[in-house]
């Protein structure tokens, strides 16, 4: 097979396929379950990149917040294109990383967590304050086109949702072919041994620097994807800290196995917030903490380890049957 | 013959302490050159100024004629200088096989495009010949963190010598390595080093492991070099005899004997 074209990337490959057949049955109301999803997965895809380097960030929201705004700025300033709005977040985005970028790189563990929560909450209060950046009101993001493209009314949301999936499809196989190159398996190096890797001759501070703005990209691109599927953004359900916390939520939930994983566990993660809401108002914060307990202490490795976890059990069972084999023809 | 490393004054202070003073040394092409001192006589200090990871206070460090002061390790590897742990750096929860496929990866100029895939057959097939050149290959798919340290400080100088270093410096190779494997550990990893010509320099405090690999001693004391001769010359050296052997040291042929 080729080295590319792998496993994962035709799981991917088919999970696009069945959710652009998917978009002709859905509900409304499902569609923007699975919209809201795709956009929190692709920032989920970028704290699995930080979290395989051995690095958490509490401060995500501060990119997909940057996505999301831009978006509502730009349409202030004339531009409806999804696509234009698209490059314009995640350059935004990918401008911001690279330059924290500098700062971030030399540290680690808790201190890079709760510096880039500290951004976040710079960028809140900033948009908070000021008038000019909506305010507490924020803005509201109205209809985009699609190269230039108005479609009718009743067309729009199938077609917002089809644009996204093949935006999470293309992160999605892009960081799993980073994930498997030389540069990707960096990851792996730095957060085992960063001496080693400077005695190899690579910088890990620039390594770093490189996933730190992979990161931001694609939180950029979960943020523009976001600000197009609610129609408003705001810095309460955009930039404040509980946003990045839900994108740490999902990575936990998913692991960080596999990128495919990360779609899941964004899914999963809203529907339990969904249903939690709906089935018991007062209590959906116990039900979302109760579940992530029950995560780190029966799948500490996340959804992705269950399917580990039946291979190997599958291959328990296979070896228990060869040797059984072997015994009765020994017998016989 | 050409000179891979010339030390000229190197002096480094920390605070009040003196690691290292007035070191002037150099290092031939194909020479193997043995550091014996106690400990804290600034060996290691030594290495690490050598690689770039410490800064000299003051003095002049040449590698192939050209002055590596004020470089990071990483830009002094690349030059072709590198070095092996005391205390083996490798990437513990990966197999020895994917460590030394990730050394490789880094080191080859073409392993570094975006999307360009760790694992292809041509760089396994490399890992798998510096495996066997460094007798590892039975522990190929085990993890680093798992293995016993005389495999594991091989897989740390396997992974420090894919570069193809002009000199290679190795911290303390044979420590924590029980008496018995010593020797047969020492062996392995000249005879690999050799096979790439490799300039060789170590630091070691078994005193029979310098005489049987070592073509040339330096002795460090308080951070100088108190002795630069060859080994047979340094062992007799009362000033080495009494800072860094200690007196209980007397092998046979020290007094006018032959090897045993």
């Amino acid at each position: 097979m080729n080295r590319l074209f792998d496993k994962t990337f035709w799981g991917l490959t088919i999970g696009l396929v069945g959710l652009l057949a998917l978009n002709f049955f859905l509900e409304e109301w499902m569609r923007s379950i699975g919209l809201q999803s795709l956009s929190r997965g692709c920032v989920a895809i970028g704290l699995l990149i930080l979290w395989r380097t051995g690095l958490v960030s509490f401060g995500h929201a501060l990119f997909f917040g940057f996505g999301a705004y831009t978006v509502a700025m730009m349409q202030i300033l004339g531009v409806n294109d999804l696509f234009v709005l698209l490059i314009c977040g995640m350059a935004t985005a990918g401008f911001l990383a690279f330059f924290l970028g500098f700062l971030l790189r030399k540290y680690r563990a808790i201190f890079f967590a709760l510096l880039n929560m500290a951004f976040s909450m710079i960028l809140y209060g900033v948009l908070a304050k000021a008038e000019w950046l909506g305010s507490t009101d924020g803005f509201g993001v109205k209809q985009v086109s699609f190269i230039g493209m108005t479609p009718a009314d009743d067309m729009y949301r199938p077609l917002l949702f089809v644009c996204a999936a093949f935006f999470a499809y293309i992160s999605a196989v892009g960081a799993h072919w980073y994930l498997k190159s030389t540069l990707g398996m960096m990851t792996m190096a730095v957060r085992e041994n960063e001496i080693r890797v400077e005695y190899l001759g690579y910088s890990a501070e620039k390594a770093i620097h490189v996933k730190y703005v992979l990161s931001g990209l694609l939180a950029g691109v979960g943020g523009v994807i976001m600000a197009v599927t609610v129609g408003h953004v705001d810095p309460d359900s955009m930039v404040y800290w509980p946003v990045s916390g839900d994108f740490v939520f999902i990575t936990i939930l998913a692991g960080t196995g596999n990128v495919g994983a990360t779609f899941i566990g964004a899914l999963v993660y809203e529907l339990l917030r969904t249903y939690a809401f709906e089935f018991a108002p007062h209590l959906w914060q116990l039900i979302l903490g109760g579940s992530l307990l029950l995560i780190i202490m029966f799948l500490p490795d996340g959804l992705w380890s269950i399917r580990s976890e039946l291979r190997n059990r599958r291959e328990l069972r296979q070896a228990k049957r060869d040797s059984d084999n072997r015994a009765a023809e020994v017998r016989r | 013959m050409t000179r891979v490393l010339e030390v000229h004054d190197l002096e480094k202070n920390f605070g009040g302490v003196v690691a290292a003073h007035n070191i002037n040394v150099a290092v031939e092409i194909g020479e193997t050159i043995g550091i014996i001192g106690a400990n804290g006589a600034g060996k290691t200090t030594f290495v690490n100024m050598v690689t770039g990871y410490l800064k000299p206070s003051s003095g002049r460090i040449e590698f192939m004629g050209k002055n590596v002061v004020g470089l990071q390790p990483r830009d002094v590897t690349k030059l072709g200088l590198c070095r092996s742990f005391q205390v083996p750096q490798v990437f513990l929860s990966e197999s020895i096989f994917d460590n030394m496929m990730v050394a490789y990866g880094i080191a080859e100029r073409s392993g570094l495009g975006l999307f360009a895939p760790l694992h292809t057959e041509e760089r396994a097939a490399k890992v798998d010949a510096q495996l066997k050149r460094y007798q590892i290959d039975d522990y190929r798919d085990m993890a680093a963190s798992a293995l016993p340290q005389g495999v594991r400080k091989l897989l740390d100088i396997a992974m420090a010598t894919v570069r193809n270093p002009k000199l290679v410096m190795l911290d303390e190779p044979t420590s924590g390595i029980s008496v018995e494997e010593k020797f047969g550990l020492m062996d392995i990893i000249m005879q690999a080093l050799r096979e790439e010509e490799t300039t060789v320099m170590f630091i070691e405090h078994d005193m029979e492991i310098v005489e049987r690999f070592v073509d040339r001693v330096w002795a460090f004391y308080q951070g100088q070099v108190i002795c630069d001769a060859t080994t047979a010359e340094a062992m007799k050296d009362e000033k080495v005899r009494e800072f860094v052997i200690g007196q209980e040291y007397h092998p046979a042929h020290v007094e006018g004997g032959v090897h045993a």
